[in-house]
């Protein structure tokens, strides 16, 4: 997965399939951008298959985020993943936006 | 991949469109989708229905996977799928100790939390999920059936 970093936010590019195989580097990742104080983005654009571990993962950072104080969505959601996130119910809970916006959530 | 043992597996609902015997390792489960979701297609399962079957197989072989042997235990998965005029029936079998079903429930989904989410997918996904009796030396047979639309 790619990282990059503008302006104190992490923008994260997941791609392929992420699953069990990579949950938990994915879980790693996620949670080392926030102990350095980096809002969080995970653009999911060229994601083809999320299963639950990565779900898990995207779950405890965006906690974590929140207690923290810090930014994290979602952003190009595929259909696929986000029929996946709606079975959890889970569309209504993260942050989803439809383009990479580092500027994401600021008023 | 092997070849199954007779006795441990069984038999098909209907015909047998592939049977695969793995380790349990999360590096196999994109094989498995791959032909869980091109066994569904070839059968007649719309894209999306096919797509739900192949999320049901994967969480439940992640369970295998990290429950079922478990501490890094090795074991293997065997993939049973079959199909029927009206559906897909996919059987994972293993060779762990014995799940006690009464103990297998989705987390409510008010609850944000990472966990416990995978068994709410699996019942979400597919018509009909049950263990059956184990054949053989096999601990856990999970059946889930797809109907073909």
């Amino acid at each position: 997965m790619e990282r990059q970093r503008h302006d104190g936010v992490e923008v994260i590019h997941l791609e392929g399939d992420v699953d069990l195989q990579v949950s938990s580097q994915l879980r790693r990742v996620l949670l080392d951008s926030l102990r350095q104080g980096l809002d969080l983005l995970v653009d999911m654009h060229t994601v083809t298959y999320i299963d639950s571990s990565a779900i898990a993962s995207l779950i405890e950072a965006f906690q974590r985020a929140r207690k923290d104080g810090r930014r994290f969505a979602l952003a190009r959601v595929p259909e696929p993943a986000m029929r996946v996130m709606r079975i959890a119910q889970l569309d209504r809970v993260f942050p989803i936006m439809d383009r990479v916006d580092p500027a994401f959530g600021q008023t | 991949m092997t070849a199954t043992p007779a006795g441990n597996v069984p038999p098909p609902t209907g015909e047998l469109v592939f049977e695969l015997r793995v380790p349990a390792r999360a590096g196999l489960l994109k094989l498995i989708r791959g032909a869980v979701g091109e066994a569904a297609r070839e059968a007649g399962c719309a894209s999306a229905s096919a797509d739900e079957l192949v999320m049901a197989v994967d969480e439940a072989c992640q369970n295998v996977i990290r429950y079922g042997y478990g501490d890094g235990a090795l074991g293997d998965l065997i993939v049973q799928c079959s199909r029927d005029d009206e559906a897909m029936t996919v059987r994972l079998i293993d060779f762990a100790p014995p799940v006690d079903p009464s103990t297998v429930r989705p987390r409510p989904l008010h609850e944000l939390r990472p966990g416990g989410l995978g068994t709410h997918l699996i019942r979400e996904s597919v018509d009909e999920v049950a263990f059956e009796p184990p054949h053989g030396r096999a601990g856990n047979v999970l059946r889930l059936v797809k109907r073909i639309e």
